[in-house]
C-alpha cells in the first residue's frame, strides 16, 4: 500500500489537485470562521435576551430559550437537511455554501448562547447591585462590568466549541458542499488511494484546529493578566 | 423639616413576610444614624430600599422635601443620584483598578470631566489611605482595603446620604480598626450617614441617632446614651443585655 501512495503522490499533489484542494480548505475555513463569528454574535444577543436583568419581556425570553434547547439537540446532519429542505420549499436560490454556512450559524448561535448565558450568570448578583446603585442603568452594567468580566469565563469553553464547529462544517459533505471531507471523497473516486485522499485532509484539518485551540489559550491567558 | 423621611414604609422579597413593616423615620441633615438590631431585623433591608435594590412595597420616602416614586425610572434616578452605598462585601468591580472603580461612575454617569474626576479618585484614594495602590485590581488587595475603595468610591458620587451597610462585618479583626479611622474621618467633616453595624462600640462613639430594629419594624429611636444605657422597651433591653455581656 505504501509503494502505491508513493508511486501516486507526485500525480496527486499535482498542480490542479493542489488547487482543488486548497479552494475546499479556503470554503472549510469560511464555513467555520464566519458561522463561528456570526453565531456567536447572534449566541450573545440570544443570552441578553434570556437574562432576567436585562430583558422583563417574558416571551421574547422563552423564544430564545426554547430556539437554543432546541438547536442544541438537532444533530448537524438533521439541521442541515431542514435547512435544505426550507430552502427549496421557500423557492429560494441558495448555493450548497449558503446552505451550509446558514446551518452553522444558527448552530453556532444556539451552543454559544448557551456559554454565554453561563458566562453572564457567572457574575455574582452584587455586581448588578453596585452597578444599578450607581445609575449605571442594565446596558452599561452590561457592557462595562459584567459582560468584561464573563469573557474571560466564556473564552475556554467558546474556543472548545469552535474546535467542534470546523469538524461539524464535514458534514456539509453529505449535500454536496466542496469543502475539504467532500473535496477527498471525490479525489478518491478519481482513483487516488483512500490513504492519500483522507490523510491530507486530516492533517489539513489538523492544522486548522490546533493553531485555533492554541490561539484560544494564548488569549486566554492575556486576559488573566488583564 | 426633615431632610429624610420614611414614612410607613413596607418591602418584602416577593414571599409573604415583609422584611420592612411600617418603617416610619424622619432624619436631619448632618445626623449620623446607627442602625442596629439582630440578623434579619431588616436593617440592610432598609438601606436596600432607600436605593431601589428592593422595591418599597407600601409607603413613602421623602428626600430632601421630594417624595421619591420607586415605580418611576426617572425620580429613582434621581435619587439614585443623592444616595451612596457601600456594601458588606464590597462589591468593587472586578474588572477594574482601584481609580479606575472611584472614577467610573463620576464619568461615565454624572458625565464629569475625565482628568478633573481622576485627580479627585487620586485624592480620595490618597485620604482613606490607598495612595500607593491607584492601579491595584480588587483581588490584589485586603479586604480593608478594598472596603476602603468603596468608601471612595461612594464619595466620589458626593453623595446627600452615605449609607454604610456592615461594612467591617466581612473583615478580619485587625481589618476593621483601619475602615472604622476612614467612617471616623468622614464624620469629622460632617456627612449626613445611615450606618448598619455591629459595632456597638463604634455607634455609640460616632451616631448622633440610633436606631433599634427587630423584624422589619422600629422599635425604638433615641440618642446613644438611652439606647445603650437606659433602653426602654424590654426587646432593646434584652438585645443590649446579651451584646454587652460579650
Amino acid at each position: 500500500m505504501w509503494d502505491q501512495v508513493v508511486e501516486e503522490a507526485p500525480r496527486f499533489f499535482g498542480y490542479y489537485n493542489l488547487i482543488f484542494i486548497g479552494e475546499a480548505l479556503v470554503n472549510t475555513l469560511l464555513l467555520s470562521w464566519i458561522g463561528a463569528t456570526v453565531g456567536f454574535g447572534f449566541g450573545f444577543l440570544f443570552a441578553i435576551c434570556r437574562h432576567p436583568r436585562l430583558f422583563g419581556l417574558l416571551p421574547l425570553r422563552i423564544l430564545a430559550t426554547l430556539y437554543v434547547e432546541l438547536f442544541r439537540r438537532i444533530p448537524f446532519l438533521v439541521k442541515l437537511m431542514c435547512v435544505f429542505f426550507a430552502f427549496q420549499l421557500s423557492g429560494a436560490q441558495a448555493s450548497l455554501f449558503t446552505i451550509a454556512l446558514v446551518t452553522v450559524v444558527l448552530s453556532a448561535a444556539a451552543f454559544a448562547a448557551e456559554i454565554a448565558r453561563a458566562g453572564l450568570e457567572s457574575i455574582p448578583a452584587p455586581q448588578w447591585d453596585a452597578a444599578e446603585a450607581m445609575n449605571f442603568g442594565r446596558w452599561r452594567t452590561l457592557w462595562r462590568v459584567v459582560a468584561p468580566q464573563s469573557f474571560r469565563i466564556v473564552l475556554p469553553p467558546l474556543f472548545g466549541y469552535t474546535v467542534g464547529f470546523i469538524k461539524s462544517t464535514s458534514i456539509a459533505s453529505q449535500i454536496g458542499v466542496m469543502e475539504l471531507t467532500y473535496a477527498a471523497k471525490i479525489l478518491n473516486t478519481r482513483g487516488f488511494s483512500a490513504l492519500l485522499c483522507f490523510g491530507t485532509i486530516l492533517l489539513l484539518y489538523f492544522l486548522i484546529c490546533w493553531p485555533t485551540k492554541h490561539f484560544g489559550e494564548r488569549l486566554e491567558r492575556r486576559l488573566a493578566r488583564r | 423639616m426633615a431632610f429624610l423621611a420614611l414614612d410607613g414604609l413596607c418591602a418584602s422579597y416577593g414571599g409573604a413576610k415583609d422584611v420592612l413593616s411600617d418603617v416610619t423615620l424622619n432624619f436631619a441633615k448632618g445626623e449620623v444614624v446607627g442602625l442596629i438590631g439582630p440578623s434579619g431585623s431588616g436593617k440592610s433591608s432598609l438601606l436596600r430600599a432607600l436605593v431601589g435594590l428592593l422595591k418599597p412595597r407600601a409607603g413613602q420616602v421623602t428626600l430632601g422635601g421630594e417624595a421619591v416614586d420607586y415605580g418611576s425610572r426617572q425620580s429613582l434616578r434621581a435619587a439614585r443620584d443623592r444616595f451612596a452605598i457601600v456594601f458588606q462585601q464590597y462589591n468593587l468591580f472586578q474588572n477594574m483598578t482601584a481609580l479606575r472603580n472611584v472614577a467610573i461612575a463620576p464619568t461615565l454617569v454624572k458625565k464629569r470631566k475625565a482628568a478633573e474626576v481622576e485627580a479627585e479618585a487620586r485624592s480620595l484614594l490618597t485620604k482613606v489611605g490607598l495612595g500607593e495602590k491607584f492601579n491595584a485590581y480588587p483581588d490584589e488587595l485586603s479586604g480593608g482595603q478594598q472596603q476602603r475603595v468603596a468608601i471612595a468610591r461612594a464619595l466620589a458620587l458626593h453623595p446627600d446620604i452615605l449609607l454604610l451597610d456592615e461594612v467591617t462585618s466581612a473583615l478580619d479583626p485587625e481589618l476593621v480598626g483601619e475602615v472604622l479611622d476612614t467612617i471616623r474621618a468622614l464624620h469629622a467633616e460632617g456627612i449626613t450617614m445611615l450606618i448598619v453595624s455591629h459595632e456597638m462600640a463604634f455607634i455609640r462613639e460616632v451616631a448622633t441617632t440610633v436606631v433599634f430594629m427587630d423584624q422589619g419594624r422600629v422599635v425604638e429611636v433615641g440618642p446613644p446614651a438611652q439606647i445603650f444605657d437606659a433602653p426602654q422597651s424590654p426587646r432593646l433591653r434584652d438585645f443590649t443585655a446579651r451584646i454587652l455581656r460579650h
